[in-house]
């Protein structure tokens, strides 16, 4: 049964890859030699996947994104970039199942997913979530369960720290964290010339929150002024009160920690308000959803750029853009980062074991799009942010900014 | 008739409790010009009005609607959504201008209140109150979750391409939009349009029947099934006009959007005095004010807004359950 399952599956999959292989205008040739889509849609295995997925016995993974919702094209990113790792071993003869479940970017709908993706499908690894306040209660359930979690884009520290400050065995990241994101986009405002900021996030996101927190105490620490530190809550579509606020304290600059979505809207009353303060952000603003128009010369920090010269990123590039059509975003990088981190903790492992594979991980050298990854003790990695710049209506790689 | 002096107490008491509340009030009101200046308190004064025409034409469905069957009608939010959506498909699809975009979304919201009314309420006009309130609650569940799915509207925030350019007029360091201006003209003219039918028309005249007594004017030849369909229509086209101006003044949309104007607009009605018109639009202005206001003059005031809405529609269940406008009435038994 499990069988025809998996058969139907893998038929599943070829076709929908085939199917987007089709509808997808056929790219001109690129003088990449790893990366040239065949007729069919398969995907060449690179070099660089091949050796990660050296791992021969059945694994079974869990996507926990969410996919529908406020932020579901960091959902869909995330699953593109996870899957295009995936189907790397798959095609380098290693049989990975793998188990889709929307978790809406929402605590609730995060620990249904996790519990129905470990007790009725039987996944022991875990990919996700997106947001900060989801992936705490996935940490939680796959801590209790000795589940294996792997976060592409959460940053908030208790992610992976247990309330009593210990870390969670079973719980690593990707990406780099809230404080250091925060004191990025402050020393940016410093050197942008900026004395006065205003700072608007929503309370009610982990994430947001502390992006906001770090940003404030780290632009203050650097002799900067915040007059407006405002919070809104999720639901609010009205900032004329708050942008009052912001007219009447003349800053410079405005951060806006918070998802492009938010951020659309803050932006255009921001416009009609007549403010001219320069908008910084977060990854948040990372997606082809972002009103670009609104944001010009505007800033944000991200995990990296697709100007980066080095050869692992530029293949990953441009197997992405033969594959989807679309030059990855940070999510689909961070995703892609994340699972090849996994295959080759359980590549190294030689079991199907989680705790083992968690003691690999952790000790783990990694070579990824996203940088040169290892882990410190708190399981969050160690790495640098590329600062993008909203220039001309597209975005524009501005410089790094190492830790 | 003599008024024991106990009762000549309590009288004098509550003036004085109401004396001391427009003094409150005013006092308030010049140490807010006062703290930021002029410019800045009348700023958030015509944002608040902005939103308070806009929450007018929410307030007055829940208020025609309860004067009538004597139902909260919880699903009236959602409708006021359903108005949005109706409005972003005519014009991002069809390319319609304002006012045919205006025109169609309450077309669209008058058809699915009246079958809303039809389906859900109209088979419960027997039962007890609250059997019809908690149905209101779940036709509201059904239509944001429904509308949610994929194949209907989407879980999704959708940004909302507005069908004119914005100008911004500043008048003595006040910025007003033609935006803030259109919903003040769009909002008065339905305004009229309904004073007109309720006062002026034999409809009308029905109505205000059936608000009275709705044994009697059924004996008295009304169809009084008709009038309560009748005014669920009106409710769901001024509820589907406010979607749209919503939308076009703070231009992002989603399914659930409708929750929180639409509770607002419930304590606007109640803070007005439920049931009656006129007091409906003063309290909505009044609640858009206090929207802005305190998100405009507290720190932090944004997450105090909803607390303060919903402490006023305490505070008038405690002080004045009739609200300002409202009559006491005596409950039929």
């Amino acid at each position: 049964m499990k069988r025809v399952m998996l058969a139907i599956l893998a038929v599943v999959t070829v076709m929908s890859v085939a199917l987007s292989g089709c509808s997808t205008p056929t790219p001109t040739p690129k003088p990449i030699p790893t990366a040239i889509p065949t007729n069919a849609g398969a995907v060449v295995p690179t070099a660089t996947a091949a050796e990660t997925a050296s791992g021969t016995f059945p694994v079974k993974i869990a996507i926990v994104v969410p996919l529908s919702g406020d932020v579901k094209t960091f959902g869909e990113s995330s699953r593109d970039g996870a899957m295009m790792a995936i189907e790397e071993a798959r095609a380098a003869g290693w049989p990975i199942e793998v188990v889709l479940a929307d978790s809406k970017c929402d605590a609730q709908e995060a620990s249904n997913a996790a519990n129905k993706v470990i007790s009725e499908d039987g996944a022991k690894y875990i990919i996700g979530e997106v947001c900060s306040s989801a992936s705490i209660p996935i940490s939680q359930i796959a801590e209790a369960q000795k589940v294996l979690q792997i976060s592409p884009t959460s940053t908030n520290p208790d992610v992976t720290i247990n309330e009593d400050g210990s870390t969670k065995q079973y719980v690593f990241r990707a990406c780099f964290l809230d404080p250091f994101q925060g004191e990025v986009m402050a020393a940016l405002a410093i050197e942008l010339g900026a004395k006065k900021g205003a700072i608007l996030f929503d309370v009610g996101n982990d994430y947001v929150k502390g992006l906001a927190e770090y940003a404030k105490a780290s632009f203050e620490a650097q002799g900067g002024e915040v007059p407006v530190y405002e919070a809104y809550s999720k639901d609010d579509s009205d900032f004329s009160g708050i942008l009052g606020k912001v007219a009447a304290a003349d800053v410079d600059v405005i951060f806006l920690p918070d998802y492009y979505n938010k951020n659309n809207l803050i932006a255009a009353q921001i416009k009609e308000k007549g403010i001219e303060a320069i908008l910084i952000g977060g990854d948040g603003w990372d997606s082809p959803e972002l009103q670009f128009e609104l944001f010009e010369g505007g800033y944000f920090s991200n995990h990296y750029s697709p100007a980066d010269p080095r050869p692992v990123v530029q293949d990953f590039v441009s197997a992405y853009e033969a594959k989807y059509g679309a030059v990855p975003d940070a999510l689909a990088t961070l995703a892609y980062d994340a699972a090849r981190i996994l295959l080759q903790s359980i590549a190294e492992a030689g079991v199907d074991d989680p705790t083992v594979v968690a003691e690999k991980m952790a000790a783990i050298e990694y070579e990824g799009v996203s940088g040169m990854i290892s882990y410190d003790e708190q399981h969050n990695p160690v790495k640098a942010a590329a600062i993008v710049k909203i220039e001309g209506g597209k975005q524009v790689f501005y410089k790094f900014v190492a830790p | 008739m003599r008024l024991s002096p106990l009762k000549l107490l309590c009288r004098a008491l509550a003036w004085a409790i109401y004396a001391l509340l427009g003094v409150g009030i005013v006092w308030g009101l010049v140490a807010l010009v006062r703290m930021n200046g002029p410019v800045y308190f009348f700023q958030a004064v015509v944002d608040g009005l902005r939103l308070g025409f806009v929450y007018a034409l929410i307030a007055l469905g829940y208020t025609m609607v309860y004067g009538i069957v004597r139902l909260i009608n919880f699903a009236h939010g959602d409708v006021f959504m359903v108005g949005a959506f109706a409005s972003y498909f005519a014009i991002t699809r069809y390319g319609w201008s304002f006012v045919p975009a205006i025109l169609f979304a309450m077309v669209v919201c008058t058809l699915l209140n009246i079958v809303i009314e039809r389906v859900a309420y109209k088979p419960l006009r027997q039962a007890p109150r609250i059997a019809a309130l908690i149905t209101a609650i779940g036709v509201s569940f059904f239509l944001e979750y429904f509308t949610a799915l994929k194949f209907v509207f989407s879980a999704d925030f959708i940004t909302y391409k507005r069908p004119f350019e914005v100008v911004v007029w500043k008048i003595g360091g006040v910025m007003i939009t033609n935006i803030t201006v259109i919903i003040i003209v769009v909002t008065t003219l339905l305004l009229l349009v309904l004073q007109y039918i309720v006062y002026r028309t034999k409809m009308g005249k029905a109505m205000r029947a059936t608000s009275m007594d709705n044994a009697a004017a059924r004996l008295m030849g009304i169809n009084v099934d008709g009038v309560i369909s009748l005014t669920f229509a009106i409710g769901a086209a001024l509820a589907g006009a406010a979607g749209v101006l919503y939308a076009i003044a703070f231009p992002q949309i989603i399914t659930f959007m409708g929750i929180m104007p639409g509770l607002k607009a419930f304590v606007a009605a109640v803070l007005g005095g439920i049931g009656n018109i006129p007091g409906a639009f003063i309290g909505s202005l009044l609640m858009g004010e206090i929207d802005v206001l305190v998100v405009s003059f507290l720190p932090m005031g944004s997450r105090l807004r909803d607390l303060f809405a919903f402490l006023v529609l305490i505070v008038v269940f405690l002080v004045k359950p009739t609200g300002i406008l409202g009559e006491a009435q005596v409950e039929k038994v």
